[in-house]
């Protein structure tokens, strides 16, 4: 399996969707197919569409806040004591998470579609605030599904989802988290796919909606391609540590750097240790319209998952983080919730950020090898949400909260 | 194609009404129950669907989801249910067969083994939910091969051209949509629309059997007895519910409901 030189991660598949003749495709409802394809030719349009792209550009200029900022995390490196550990902290975001790119962007398409409503799946309701932000930005209404195991967990963003005026419908069914979301949310558009735009909340589904969503959080690496050049002036030897649920923050923070060869930029992607296909060589199995690493059990059924992290709980994978893996260009491992909390404690203690559940997967990978390495190294961690959505859960997990 | 559906809409049209189809879900509520169930409709049937449960059904609206979490929970196995079609197809009353699920389960069984073995234990069709045309070229050449019906899926959006191309890769039978909603809507297009449709699909190929399925009821069935054949799916899976919610025998409710079915369309 070849990566093609010269040509983003998102659109590396073939022209019935697929990434190395494998990996995602179209497994829709019939009904749907229609307005896929119409989203499809509009998508393609926009791109190159000069009011979209500035309207585009004003938006995370002005709405979401601009460039995230990339910083040394002295500390935490001198702690340590090897390679030098580096933030992109894309948790800076208004909306606290690269959730918000995706969020802004389908929010756009759906106004620019000339449509009013707009739906999405949540897990650690990242996602969903952000959709809900956006929708309401652009005077949309708005839709979130949402598990009842995430409503519980994640209350902190289920207020900010109602708060901005967002429809949340609980998810009762199965495992009452994301996966469920997400399947009660392709049912809604099922029904609804001539009137409303279907925001997919992570790199997953069907070709288009996996596309938009990694087209967005692209923009990650395209400032960290500046700021890396404006700090070294090169692009130094590099490992970009990220976490993995869906997987659209980590092919936003790689895209930018596919190309390189992985001697010089090393992508590393860290999944929850119960819900990880792609660091346990799962199977190849169709979710949600795509074809990708999931988790299934013999007869392939969906397995359930566990992590801590709700935006982690989710048994599939980004079709193209299928297509890296086959590549051999990433690698991925995963961390236990207990090496997750314990990376929150450590960097939290020695610097200023404040990871989430999710990032800290990404930072307990770094604790792993950080001090095996070189001073000369460099590591770079995208802190892609900010914690206080899971207060509830460290102070339960640590028994603290730090200011 | 020598198959059984094709000989049964041809023996309906001589009786000039139209097929009463019906789905079910295999296992649920148990694997024996479910047989002996199929079995007892299968008297008033003319074709019967038997769903294979998938655990992440996204077309499928809450009566089918809870008929199908119902069936995994008791543990139904793809392999079970080529048992119990098996059986089922040695009873004096078998009706043709079209099982009915999502890709996954065929994709993770392996494709030609699956349509292999759905040869052997007597399948005569497959309705595979999400794998639509062009993207089913393959699996419905591999059913072929085998003299399976692979049934297409035409849906309200689908545009005039696709219709066509898809009508020319369809085998004997074909499943129009009546509505954009998961299984288990309530019809929200009227029956004068819905034969619109149908005839425009009629019309590219009189020859092909398009049955018409979703928000099909004992009030609605009616109104549509002019398409070649009418799919019952959650109308009768909310009977099976219902009366194991209240302690009935969900057997005799059923033979019930597609009796009355039945009566509405003679
Ligand atoms: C902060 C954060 N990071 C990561 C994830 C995981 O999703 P993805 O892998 O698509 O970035 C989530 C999901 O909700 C999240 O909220």
């Amino acid at each position: 399996m070849k990566i093609k030189k010269g040509i983003p991660i998102y659109d590396q598949h073939d022209k019935n969707g697929f990434y190395g003749g494998k990996f995602g495709g179209n497994f829709v409802a019939e009904g749907t197919l229609k307005p896929i394809q119409d989203l499809t030719k509009l998508f393609a349009k926009l791109r190159k569409d000069k009011k979209f792209l500035a309207k585009k550009e004003q938006l995370f200029k002005s709405y979401l806040g601009g460039e995230t900022p990339f910083f040394k995390l002295k500390n935490l490196t001198k702690y340590l004591g090897g390679a030098q550990i580096w933030c992109k902290d894309v948790s800076s975001l208004k909306g606290s998470a690269h959730k918000g790119y995706h969020a802004t962007i389908n929010a756009l398409i759906c106004k620019m579609s000339g449509r009013k409503y707009l739906c999405g799946d949540t897990g650690a309701g990242m996602f969903g605030k952000n959709l809900a932000m956006a929708g309401k930005h652009l005077g949309l209404k708005v839709k979130i599904f949402m598990g009842t195991k995430d409503i519980a967990r994640q209350s902190v963003n289920v207020k900010f989802m109602r708060d901005a005026g967002a429809e949340i419908v609980p998810v009762d069914s199965g495992s009452k988290t994301l996966v469920d979301a997400v399947s009660e949310c392709m049912r809604y558009y099922v029904s609804n796919c001539e009137t409303t735009h279907l925001a997919v909340g992570s790199a997953i589904g069907a070709n288009i909606f996996s596309k938009i969503c990694v087209y967005s959080t692209s923009q990650i690496s395209i400032e960290l391609k500046k700021q890396l050049i404006q700090q070294f002036g090169k692009i130094p030897k590099l490992k970009l540590i990220n976490v993995i649920g869906g997987g659209s923050s980590a092919l936003g923070f790689w895209n930018e750097f596919i190309d390189y060869d992985k001697k010089h930029v090393e992508l590393i992607g860290v999944e929850a240790k119960y819900a990880a296909p792609l660091a346990t060589n799962a199977k190849l199995s169709i979710l949600h319209g795509a074809a990708q690493y999931c988790l299934t059990n013999k007869d392939g059924q969906i397995s359930p998952t566990h992590s801590l992290s709700a935006g982690l709980d989710y048994p599939g994978s980004s079709p193209m983080h299928g297509f890296l893996k086959d590549a051999k260009r990433a690698r991925f491992t995963f961390a236990s919730d207990k090496e997750a909390l314990q990376a929150f404690k450590l960097v939290t203690k020695l610097e200023a950020i404040r990871p989430s559940l999710e990032p800290c997967h990404a930072f307990a990978e770094c604790i792993k090898i950080a001090p095996k390495l070189k001073k000369d190294q460099i590591i770079i961690v995208n802190n892609c949400g900010e914690a206080s959505k899971d207060k509830k859960i460290f102070l339960k997990e640590l028994g603290y909260y730090p200011s | 194609m020598n198959n059984l559906i094709n000989k049964t809409f041809l023996k309906l049209k001589r009786e000039n009404r139209p097929a009463l189809v019906t789905y079910t879900v295999a296992g649920d509520p148990n694997k024996n129950q479910s047989l002996t169930l199929l079995k007892k409709i299968s008297k008033h049937v003319d074709i019967v669907e038997w769903g294979f449960p998938h655990n992440c059904p996204t077309a499928d609206g809450k009566e089918i989801q809870n008929s199908s979490y119902r069936a995994l929970e008791n543990g139904i196995k793809l392999n079970d249910i080529f048992n119990l079609v098996k059986k089922y197809k040695k009873d004096k009353n078998a009706k043709p067969l079209i099982l009915m699920g999502y890709y996954q389960m065929v994709f993770n069984y392996g494709e030609e083994k699956f349509v292999n073995k759905c040869k052997q234990v007597g399948v005569d069709g497959l309705i595979i939910v999400d794998l639509i045309w062009p993207y089913n070229k393959k699996f419905a050449s591999l059913c072929k091969k085998k003299s399976v019906c692979f049934v297409q899926l035409i849906a309200p959006t689908t545009t005039n051209q696709r219709m066509m191309r898809i009508i020319k890769d369809s085998h004997d039978m074909i499943y129009y949509i009546s509505m954009l909603s998961t299984t288990g809507g309530k019809l929200k297009v009227t029956p004068k629309t819905i034969l619109k449709n149908f005839n425009k699909i009629k019309k590219i190929n009189k020859n092909k059997n398009i049955v018409v399925g979703f928000g099909i009821t004992d009030k609605t069935i009616s109104s549509l007895k002019k398409a070649d054949g009418l799919v019952v799916g959650s109308a009768l899976v909310k009977t099976i519910t219902d009366s194991l919610n209240q302690r009935r025998d969900p057997l005799i409710a059923a033979e019930k409901i597609v009796k009355k079915l039945k009566s509405k369309i003679i």
